[in-house]
């Protein structure tokens, strides 16, 4: 079969499997355009703005586990979606972006559209490519996808000249089934000694909890983990990009840690004596000041990328593999071990844990007469029956989501979350509901941030997306307004958006269904009403009560027994 | 807490934009390096990097886990963790006037250098050795006479019959 550059490319992400790719077109990438339009088994989603379009392949891809692929052109249509490179990258998401480059004899002359794309990337992605050479072209996508997907994922870069994919140049096809490289060889099975060691080590503690993170997700650990941690009795908690992968309503959940963390996760991570890390960081989030991270714990790290393991926190015991693979020996090795965990001293440990339980630290004011965010988004859990993907943008509104909506499921929960991207949520949500079109998909966010990438209102229409956005407006940029209250003695500067659209009627221009809520009475119905609209993508606009904080709180540089709850329930 | 000096060889792909790769790491995760040197080895495929940086046992630790990270990184070995041999080339430009030129030649022959270049009033001088060495040199030049200097940046080898090929 003899194709051209273009042509390779669409029959590459054919061979792939590549169900959807989300793109915006442009000049260097007309000739890849041109063969995608001769074909339709490549289904391209036209986005609004190549940002948009990389949020959208990376909803798509944390959804299914699946690659998700972009492609924008040269110069502009890469660096706009530099963002949201760089937002996979800090969440380890596989993602492939086709990015169209000037003309191999122009490049560096500064030509029309020119960026470049390469170095631009170079630090937010896992590996990318230029590809000067046609005949390269095949093998290079192979390994695109090979690296995005493999080991510790991550976004490639796959930059292609104008000149590669002239359509008058046509060479024999051939896509690699396997592709393997000398200088890529991720881990397929952690270090047996290490895991025996590990769950010894687990078995004598008095204290242990597990901190789970991303990485389960990504590594499809949730179902052994769910039995470790039964046939264990030990307690866990998850950081917020590893929530789902362990069920949220179970007993031995202790809720997310770190600086919006649960009193009982918090103070279990504080008090413990052995701490099992699993496909998670230490992230600054998790750890606040790391002279004061669990002081007594011998810790366990479990991760695919050893340059994870003691980067920020000092490991006793490493174990590099897949947390899938490692978490199976683990619960097989548990199982068979003579001794039991320490029956006595786990009952204490939980008796502690109760306590702190007790505290009841996410408690709000149920009565007020203002909508408090708290009960918007436990209201959307009561409303979906804890069946929903659910996006999310960045702030308040995210943290109150991941507090209080327990999710059960793995790839359920889809936010930023080291990058922090605010306009992640709607794009996001985009590739959710394409890659489950009969599944419930809604984005949580904020007022601020949904106009950040309001723009894909548009794309929504185009492709029929019933996504539901639940806007918890408050006027502000909540999380900066509530830093500057407690840092900044109250000056709100600049955190409070004077003009904000009538959220209702921009939804119906674009061809939409708006609502609005104001009073907490009528909230639940606004929601069923709203989720009852199955066809229908529905942006519902609650006014929530602009003063509400979110605690339990850890100020950056503080530990986790430095936590501080609402102001009438404050430790003394 | 001890900044060790550090020596590592790094085998990479010969690709364009490996060096950027390494060089992009450093700067990016702010570690501190002194030197780097690139060339191809025997195997066209592969360039051979040594670089020498700097840090506490748990920085050089990650620099070597995220040097190892980069796709394009085949093999890495720190040479400080064993016995191996360091040299670096310095080439120096030096004011040879009549008065000053039978003192610099003695002090080439005593270093072992080699002069390269002659001119009325200049020499070119070669010298290999370990870094220490080249700064010995500089330093028991008479003051003024230096017009230039060019270093290659150290290179090293481990000892013994093992060697860091694929």
């Amino acid at each position: 079969m003899e194709l051209s550059g273009a042509e390779i490319v669409v029959q590459a992400l054919m061979d792939e499997g590549v169900e959807y790719v989300f793109g915006y077109p442009g000049g260097a990438v007309l000739h890849i355009y041109d063969a995608l339009f001769k074909q339709d088994k490549v289904k391209h989603i036209l986005v609004r703005h190549e940002q948009g379009g990389a949020h959208a392949a990376d909803g798509y891809a944390r959804a299914t586990g699946k690659c998700g692929v972009c492609l924008v052109t040269s110069g502009p249509g890469a660096t706009n979606a530099v963002t949201g490179i760089a937002t996979a990258h800090m969440d380890s998401v596989p993602l492939i972006v086709l990015t169209g480059q000037v003309p191999t004899p122009v490049i560096g002359s500064d030509a029309f559209q020119e960026a470049d794309t390469v170095g631009i990337t170079r630090p937010c992605v896992k590996h990318n490519f230029l590809v000067k050479d046609v005949r390269l072209l095949a093998e290079t996508i192979k390994k695109a996808f090979y690296i995005a997907s493999s080991g510790r994922p991550g976004p490639v870069v796959v930059d292609i000249p104008k000149d590669v994919t002239d359509p008058n140049v046509k060479i024999p096809y051939h896509y690699p089934r396997e592709i393997r490289m000398r200088s890529y060889s991720p881990a397929q099975k952690g270090h047996l000694g290490q895991i025996k060691k590990a769950v010894d080590a687990m078995l004598e503690a008095k204290r242990p909890v597990f901190y789970t993170g991303g990485g389960v997700v990504l590594g499809e650990g949730s179902a052994p983990l769910r039995e470790l941690v039964r046939a264990t009795g030990f307690p866990i908690t998850s950081t917020l990009m590893g929530l789902g992968a362990y069920p949220m309503s179970d007993r031995q959940f202790l809720g997310m840690l770190g600086m919006h963390g649960t009193y009982e996760a918090n103070m279990a991570m504080h008090e413990t004596d052995m701490l099992i890390a699993v496909g998670a960081r230490f992230d600054d989030r998790v750890t606040g000041k790391i002279e004061h991270f669990c002081p007594h714990a011998t810790i366990v790290h479990i991760d695919v990328d050893p340059s994870s393991i003691s980067k920020n926190v000092r490991v006793d015991i490493p174990i590099v593999g897949p947390v899938s693979t490692v978490l199976t020996d683990m619960v097989r090795l548990v199982n068979e071990h003579r001794r039991a965990p320490h029956g006595d001293a786990l009952a204490a440990w939980w008796a502690q844990i109760e306590e702190w339980r007790g505290m009841d630290c996410l408690r709000y004011d149920r009565a007020s007469d203002r909508i408090k965010p708290q009960l918007a988004v436990e209201t959307l859990h009561k409303v979906t029956g804890g069946d929903l993907y659910l996006t999310s943008d960045v702030g308040q509104h995210q943290m109150f989501a991941a507090q209080f909506y327990p999710f059960d499921k793995p790839r359920r929960w889809i936010n930023s979350g080291g990058l922090g991207t605010m306009g992640f949520g709607l794009p996001a949500a985009m590739g959710v509901q394409l890659a489950f079109p009969d599944a419930a998909v809604a984005c949580i966010s904020g007022e601020a941030s949904i106009l950040m990438c309001i723009q894909e209102m548009a794309t929504c229409k185009q492709y029929s997306l019933p996504i539901k956005v639940v806007l918890l407006n408050n006027g502000y940029m909540g999380m900066v307004r509530q830093w500057q209250e407690f840092f900044y003695e109250s000056r709100y500067s600049h955190s409070y958006v004077d003009a904000l659209p009538d959220f209702v009627k921009l939804a119906e221009s674009f061809g939409h269904v708006g609502m609005r809520v104001e009073r907490p009475g009528d909230l639940e119905g606004a929601m069923r009403e709203a989720f009852g609209m199955q066809d229908r993508f529905v942006f519902l606009d609650v006014v929530v009560d602009p003063t509400e904080n979110v605690y339990p709180m850890i100020a950056a540089g503080k530990g986790h027994h430095e936590m501080h709850l609402s102001p009438e329930r404050e430790l003394a | 807490m001890s900044n060790a000096r550090h020596i590592i060889s790094v085998l990479l792909e010969n690709e364009a934009g490996a060096l950027s790769r390494v060089a992009g790491l450093f700067s990016a995760r702010g570690y501190n390096i002194e030197s780097l040197t690139v060339a191809p080895t025997d195997d066209p495929s592969l360039s051979r990097m040594t670089l020498v940086t700097a840090g506490s046992e748990e920085i050089i630790e990650q620099i070597k886990k995220q040097l190892n990270k980069l796709i394009d990184t085949v093999k890495l070995l720190d040479l400080s963790e064993g016995p191996h041999i360091e040299r670096e080339m310095m080439m120096i430009k030096l004011r040879a006037l009549k008065e000053d030129r039978e003192e610099l030649k003695r002090l080439a022959d005593i270093f072992r250098a080699k002069i390269i270049d002659v001119t009325d009033t200049s020499y070119v001088v070669e010298l290999t050795g370990t870094s220490t060495k080249l700064d010995a040199f500089i330093d028991a030049v008479p003051d003024g006479l230096i017009v230039e200097v060019v270093r290659s940046g150290p290179t090293g080898i481990a000892r013994g019959e093992k060697g860091l090929t694929l």
